[in-house]
């Protein structure tokens, strides 16, 4: 097959399994080295760079990285990735004189930012540096959007979402807060030079059920609910709570309505558990607090008596895997069940919902009423207007909004600039730098660690059933963190091989703790992955292949399983493996010299 | 040299044996030789063939001399029995073993210095004493650990590092292991795995003394132009007669050799040996053909490669001896030292 180019930037990224499953593509191998020489504010500095809200992130982040992780393939548990952030953003030191300079003096231009959510405020991060004026326009009182008004305060503590955010707004960002917006029209009216749409995904989702307008005052809309209880509007919920939904608003909603005071809390999903929405730890935290799922229930009715809710009836179904591998439900055959209840939150999904921009003014939407988008750019159909977050394609998540706001900034700049979106966008790239020291000493703890995932420890569940504000999960502390930082197998320092040194003599070969290295006649990639020591079966993975060798053969390295471990290096008698740090350079306004 | 452990982790879907381990658990610790070393390889392919024969680890006992090539049992077979002895003297000790207890697969590893030089004597007696066992040398033609002078079997012409020829004949090992009764002669190459593990296996089966002489070229003073053990001329310069493969009993054979070429050999567990006769007009039975061939090609500076000697029914040490099946160490003092009164009926039936 055709050799492997090493020198497309993606090649090597790819083998980050981590940060390329990273939106933001976080270099998560350097911050852990980093946490490892307990140099926490570098790590944080690090995130903060890439995904703007560590602190935040380190307790909420949906993680694509951790099944992403390599350990998972070649042991089983991944690295704490994201509870490892939140170590740097525990431990960390002044961060004030590593933030960017914002110049005094403005280049002219003006920006609004419609929202002061996630995506609003990485968005400000990356123009204030630039010298634009940045105004941001929310209708809460506080800056945040759903990290704030979404998320409680028992898994993200208002401090440190206030810091966060404040590093930002203290850039001098002006805001504008309890300022709804209602129309885009009038947005333009008023002559910013270029607008971002950071409003989110505000609208959650109803269920059309017989019964449903008659007990209206006994249903509240999940998202809307927490909201209320964030701000301090909502301060109790009594009698029996039924949460409908599988998603993390459900886990949030029912854990929620415990310390709420509720005399009990069901979550009841349509659906069969393994195919919740919700992440795993977030299922794991709501039943470890007592909190039944009960699944494969889709609600049928509300029952009431004179306009007071009662219960729900619900169909019991049978989830079924079809020869095709998909999840159909099946009648089970079981009579309906009646479950009792006095409230009900209904966490069923939430859409982004634009109904105050004006649909004649340029912004066209597709047939999903979703805005119509440069995938790339993120410009929006007129060309002032530029979207990111939930707003651009739907629910994601926070780690999503500051990689799209990356991107939009990119875009804003270029545009405010006068130059071409695409053609003056700067590339992503990749260095190399050998991490050889000397004859067995390396640049990174290349020993593997074979301990298990160390677990977070919690506080007192009894306390914290009690108590709204008190963080449920109490972190790993330096010790831990210095522990779990051991098991990431940094898979940035990658295996780099160089055909014309190697005198094919095995060693690497032998030495391989996961047989990944062969030498082998040359054939397609289907056949040769089959012909390898131990057969590359895992089409996710590249296999690298290299030519140029005296006898004509190739060397093939599965990169699937590899530890990084430097050994083929180490016993590499002519250097032809070496051992590389490979840095990706993600490009955003800022860090590259485009005008 | 390497500090670093090898980590005990290993690939997902790694092979197991009948035994339920791994090739990772037939491992020594790691190589403390130079990187590159073909020893390594040797090492390697022990590990692999031990594993893939299916016999626990601790049934197996190592010995070996001095040099390179005798400190590589550190780095196999971790859970055998193992004496590293004095130089030269690895066949003396493995004798012993091998009389004391017949039961375990005894391997002898040792080199050029070790076999061929100041244990030469003590090579030609082992392999003419039949003792079965597997003894293999590393031969790198060089004296690696006094810094690369020509060792025994370096090749008449080549040259050392600084293009010195060397003036004096090389001992083949091969030659004198076919002539002095060794049953199961072969040659190979460190480099080439595919051919090297069948035969370790065959020859760990084999029922005699196997004998393997490994070119495992030596990286830090036998790897240069003008060496005739180096990775490149060994590469360019082997013809392989006979390939072999090691068949379990009842289990059917995978190898694709064109018909008519192959010839299956019975062995004493039950066990089949497949030979493939890639030169045609090669008879791996006949002693003095096979001298001849093996001869006339080295002439030609070729290496031949391969199973070039095998006598499936050659008698061992302990058959021509007659000895006890129990091992020595199962047996009671009264039957380890029967006492003066056995003794004396001894000496009384010899008068």
């Amino acid at each position: 097959m055709k050799p492997t180019n090493i020198l497309d930037p993606n090649y090597f990224h790819k083998v980050v399994d981590c940060q390329w499953a990273c939106p933001a593509h976080t270099p998560v191998p350097e911050y852990i080295r980093l946490i490892a020489q307990e140099r926490y504010t570098e790590a944080y500095m690090l995130n903060w760079d890439s995904n703007v809200f560590p602190g935040v992130l380190g307790r909420t982040c949906d993680r694509p990285c951790e099944p992403a992780c390599r350990r998972v393939r070649t042991e089983e548990k991944p690295v704490a990735i994201c509870r490892l952030k939140r170590v740097a953003a525990d431990n960390k030191g002044d961060v004030t004189p590593w933030l960017p300079r914002v110049p005094t003096t403005k280049n002219g231009k003006k920006v609004a930012l419609l929202g002061a959510g996630p995506a609003s405020l990485a968005v400000a991060r990356d123009l204030m540096p630039m010298g634009y004026e940045v105004h941001v326009f929310d209708k809460d009182p506080g800056g945040g959007g759903m990290m704030r008004s979404q998320i409680p305060a028992f898994r993200l503590p208002e401090a440190v979402l206030d810091e966060e955010v404040n590093l930002i707004l203290d850039m001098g960002v002006q805001t504008h807060f309890n300022h709804p917006i209602t129309s885009m029209k009038a947005m333009l009216d008023l002559g910013y030079d270029a607008y971002f749409v950071g409003t989110g995904a505000p609208r959650g989702r109803d269920l059309d059920l017989p019964g449903r307008k008659e007990v209206d005052a006994h249903v509240s809309i999940g998202i809307d609910w927490l909201s209320s209880v964030a701000f301090g509007h909502t301060t109790g919920i009594s009698g029996k709570v039924i949460v409908m939904g599988g998603g993390n608003t459900a886990m949030d909603c029912c854990r929620t309505a415990v310390r709420l005071g509720a005399e009990s809390v069901k979550v009841i999903v349509r659906s069969a558990f393994e195919v919740m929405k919700a992440s795993p730890w977030e299922k794991e935290d709501a039943m470890a607090e007592g909190i039944p799922i009960i699944n494969n229930r889709p609600p049928k009715e509300f029952v009431h008596e004179n306009g007071k809710l009662k219960g729900i009836v619900f169909e019991v179904v049978k989830p079924v895997y079809g020869e095709d591998g998909r999840l159909r439900y099946e009648p089970s055959g079981e009579p309906d069940e009646y479950v009792e209840c006095d409230h009900v939150l209904m966490a069923i999904g939430q859409e982004n919902h634009c109904p105050w921009i004006e649909r004649d003014i340029g912004i066209e939407f597709d047939k999903w009423d979703c805005p119509v988008l440069d995938e790339v750019t993120l410009q929006s159909t007129h060309p002032q207007i530029f979207f990111g977050g939930d707003a651009a394609f739907g629910p994601e998540n926070i780690i999503w909004a500051s990689a799209h706001a990356h991107k939009a900034a990119i875009s804003m700049h270029l545009f405010l600039q006068g130059k071409d979106l695409h053609a003056d966008r700067p590339p992503e790239h990749l260095n190399l730098v050998s991490a050889k020291m000397g004859v067995h000493e390396w640049a990174y703890d290349s020993r593997h660690d074979p301990s298990a995932r160390h677990l977070v420890p919690h506080a007192d569940r009894d306390k914290a059933l009690h108590d709204l504000k008190l963080e449920v999960e109490l972190g790993f502390d330096r010790k831990l963190g210095a522990q779990e930082a051991q098991r990431c197998l940094n898979c940035d320092v990658q295996t780099v091989f160089t055909p014309k040194l190697c005198i094919e003599c095995d060693a690497c070969v032998d030495i391989c703790p996961m047989d990944c290295i062969t030498f082998t006649a040359d054939a397609e990639e289907i056949d040769l992955r089959q012909n390898l020591t131990a057969p590359a079966l895992n089409p996710e993975q590249a296999i690298y292949v290299a030519d140029g060798l005296k006898t004509g053969r190739v060397m093939v390295k599965d990169e699937d399983v590899c530890l990084h471990c430097g050994l083929c290096a180490e016993r590499c008698p002519t250097n032809a493996w070496d051992m590389q740090r490979s840095v990706v350079h993600i490009p955003q306004v800022g860090n590259y010299s485009a005008g | 040299m390497t500090f670093v452990a090898k980590p005990a982790v290993h690939h997902p879907r790694l092979p197991v044996n009948d035994l339920g381990l791994t090739r990772r658990d037939y491992e020594g610790s790691v190589s403390t030789l130079c990187a590159g070393c073909g020893h390594d390889s040797v090492s390697a392919a022990i590990v692999q063939a031990c594993a893939e024969l299916s016999i626990p680890p601790h049934r197996f006992a190592k010995i070996s001399g001095i040099g390179c090539s005798s400190k590589t049992p550190s780095y196999f077979l971790n859970r055998s029995h193992g004496f590293n002895s004095v130089h030269g003297r690895m066949p003396s000790v493995a004798t012993g073993a091998n009389l004391a207890n017949k039961e375990l697969y005894t391997i002898g590893i040792s080199g050029d210095g070790d076999s061929a030089s100041i244990g030469l004597g003590q090579f030609a007696h082992i392999v003419r004493r039949r003792i079965n066992m597997l003894y293999i040398v590393d031969n790198n033609g060089t004296y690696g650990l006094t810094k690369g002078q020509f060792s025994a079997t370096n090749d008449k012409g080549s040259t050392n590092k600084r293009g010195a020829p060397n003036l004096y004949e090389a001992i083949d090992l091969v030659s004198m292991a076919i002539q002095l009764g060794a049953s199961f002669v072969a040659r190979s190459f460190s480099g080439d795995k595919k051919q090297l593990v069948p035969l370790i296996k065959a020859g760990l089966m084999h029922h005699g003394m196997a004998f393997i002489d490994v070119v495992s070229p030596c990286v830090a003073f036998n790897n240069h132009n003008g060496s005739t053990k180096s990775y490149e001329y060994v590469r360019k310069h082997s013809e392989t007669v006979v390939a072999a493969d090691y068949v379990p009993a009842a289990r059917e054979i995978t190898a694709d050799y064109a018909p008519g070429t192959t010839e299956r050999v019975s062995m004493p567990d039950g066990s089949t040996l497949h030979l493939y006769k890639v030169a045609e007009d090669y008879d791996p039975h006949n002693r003095v053909e096979a001298l001849h061939y093996v001869q006339s090609r080295q002439e030609r500076g070729e290496v031949v490669t391969g199973l070039l000697y095998l006598d499936p029914a050659a008698m061992d040490c302990h058959d021509i001896l007659n000895t006890l099946d129990t091992p020595l160490n199962q047996l009671g003092t009264g039957e380890l030292c029967p006492g003066s009164s056995a003794l004396t009926a001894i000496n009384e039936s010899f008068r």
